[in-house]
């Protein structure tokens, strides 16, 4: 779509880069533009109008100015600022997670309404749920979805039969379950619970609302994390970094008890 | 065809590209630079140079607070006449120039050397938190000052640092966040003005 030369937008901020000596590149994602990246002129200066309102992990009400290279932001006024992100760090940190997961699978400005109305309710919800990291995993199914990845979870992705009620295998690369008859021959397989199983089934169906009055934690929680990061991995082809820092949060919740 | 086109003698040329690697020095500033540098006195030349290497050479990180010195400790650390009590944390070295600026914060400082950015893949392994852990284990620091950015990443690192000396019994405070000095209350952000709000002050 191309853009006026000066346009209004809704956007979440998903991320600051610094630019220069008092400015700042932001990575926005548009309901009507998808990714684009655009500059705040002075918005690391205590003074700056924009800065309070293109904070990280906020929903935003942007002006932008077509630029050279970047549009630049003209004025901003904040429609969300999920307050809960700044006082609670284990929040903080799966918001970040989510808004990097939607910041390298997306290219820049190609919209995708879905995923920005996905993106947005996750945002509601890890600001809100003490369920934050069902949250997550419902937002990666999801987001699979959107973008075009979903895995199949109905039948064997290989036979196509009728799944039975047992323990099957998972395959990131072959792109969703595979049913104990097809296994085999070289193909990389997770084993997959039949709860494992019920659960993405779920997440995939379902509002989050409904996935949050499901009790989903310990092994299971840990099984569905590992399928969705392996198959993330798979279609991404890159790696998170903020995995890592909250890999460093759960060892040290771990720690502490 | 052979490699016929001009090209600027390889020792300008090595100075542009050193140049360049400067942080704000584009391709054309540094070829300006450079032949600023040609035209000027050799004497000055050498002087640049020497600087840089003394740099290099002399200055090390404070053995006590992390900050940048060129004795260890630091004129801060050594300075008996300061506060021991209460210790301020900073991300960068220039945030103590600023904060010293004020002549309003009499204790001493720990500089982080970073901060923590989740989204770059900057963990607490990367800062000097473990030095920070060290030297409060004797116990003689009472306060703690956060004064790390007011952005996602300060932030995170202060809350992070604030989670990890929660069991020590110290006080543990945060830089106020409110309304800066030429702002306008049209253009706050929610945020800020809450703050601002719940820290107002009697006149």
């Amino acid at each position: 779509m191309p853009r006026p030369r000066v346009y209004k937008t809704k956007a979440v901020v998903l991320r600051h880069r610094k630019l220069g000596e008092a400015d700042l590149i932001l990575t926005l994602y548009s309901p009507e533009l998808g990714k684009l990246d655009a500059v705040a002129k002075g918005a690391r200066k205590p003074t700056s109008r924009l800065a309070g309102h293109l904070e990280a992990l906020s929903h935003t009400n942007v002006m932008l100015a077509q630029g050279k290279s970047l549009d630049v932001v003209t004025q901003s006024q904040t429609i969300e600022a999920f307050r809960a992100f700044w006082e609670d760090l284990e929040r903080m940190s799966r918001a970040v997670y989510v808004a990097e997961l939607v910041d390298k699978s997306t290219p820049e400005q190609q919209p995708n309404r879905a995923l920005y109305e996905l993106l947005l309710q996750t945002l509601r919800y890890l600001a809100e749920t003490a369920q934050i990291d069902v949250v997550v995993r419902w937002f990666e199914v999801q987001a699979l979805t959107v973008l075009g990845y979903r895995p199949r979870l109905d039948r064997c992705v290989r036979c196509q039969a009728d799944l039975t009620p047992v323990a099957n295998y998972f395959s990131a690369v072959a792109g969703g379950v595979i049913c104990h008859d097809c296994v085999g021959n070289g193909l990389i397989v997770r084993p997959l619970s039949l709860n494992a199983l019920k659960i993405l089934r779920l997440m995939q169906h379902s509002y989050v609302e409904q996935v949050l009055r499901v009790r989903i934690d310990g092994p299971l929680a840990d099984e569905i994390e590992g399928h969705l990061r392996e198959y993330l991995y798979t279609v991404l082809e890159r790696e998170m970094k903020s995995t890592s820092f909250l890999q460093v949060l759960k060892r040290e919740a771990l720690a502490g008890t | 065809m052979t490699n016929s086109i001009y090209t600027t003698a390889a020792p300008v040329a090595r100075l542009i590209e050193e140049l360049h690697k400067l942080p704000g020095i584009g391709p054309k500033s540094a070829q300006r630079l450079t032949y600023h540098l040609l035209r000027a006195p050799a004497e000055d030349a050498r002087a640049l140079a020497q600087a840089i290497l003394e740099v290099k050479e002399k200055i090390t990180l404070c053995s006590i607070c992390q900050n940048v010195t060129d004795a260890d400790p630091c004129s801060i650390c050594d300075d008996h006449g300061r506060d021991s009590a209460s210790l301020c944390v900073v991300e960068e070295p220039l945030d103590i120039l600023a904060l010293e600026r004020t002549r309003s914060f009499k204790g001493r400082y720990h500089v982080l050397h970073g901060v923590l950015s989740p989204m770059d893949g900057t963990g607490p392994g990367d800062l000097k938190i473990q030095e920070l852990l060290e030297r409060l284990r004797s116990g003689e620091v009472t306060e703690i000052i956060l004064a790390t950015n007011p952005n996602l990443e300060g932030e995170a690192t202060a809350m992070y640092i604030s989670r990890l000396l929660k069991p020590l019994d110290l006080r543990i405070t945060r830089l106020a966040r409110g309304l800066p000095m030429g702002g306008d209350l049209e253009y706050a952000d929610d945020v800020t003005l809450t703050r601002a709000l719940e820290g107002r002050q009697e006149v």
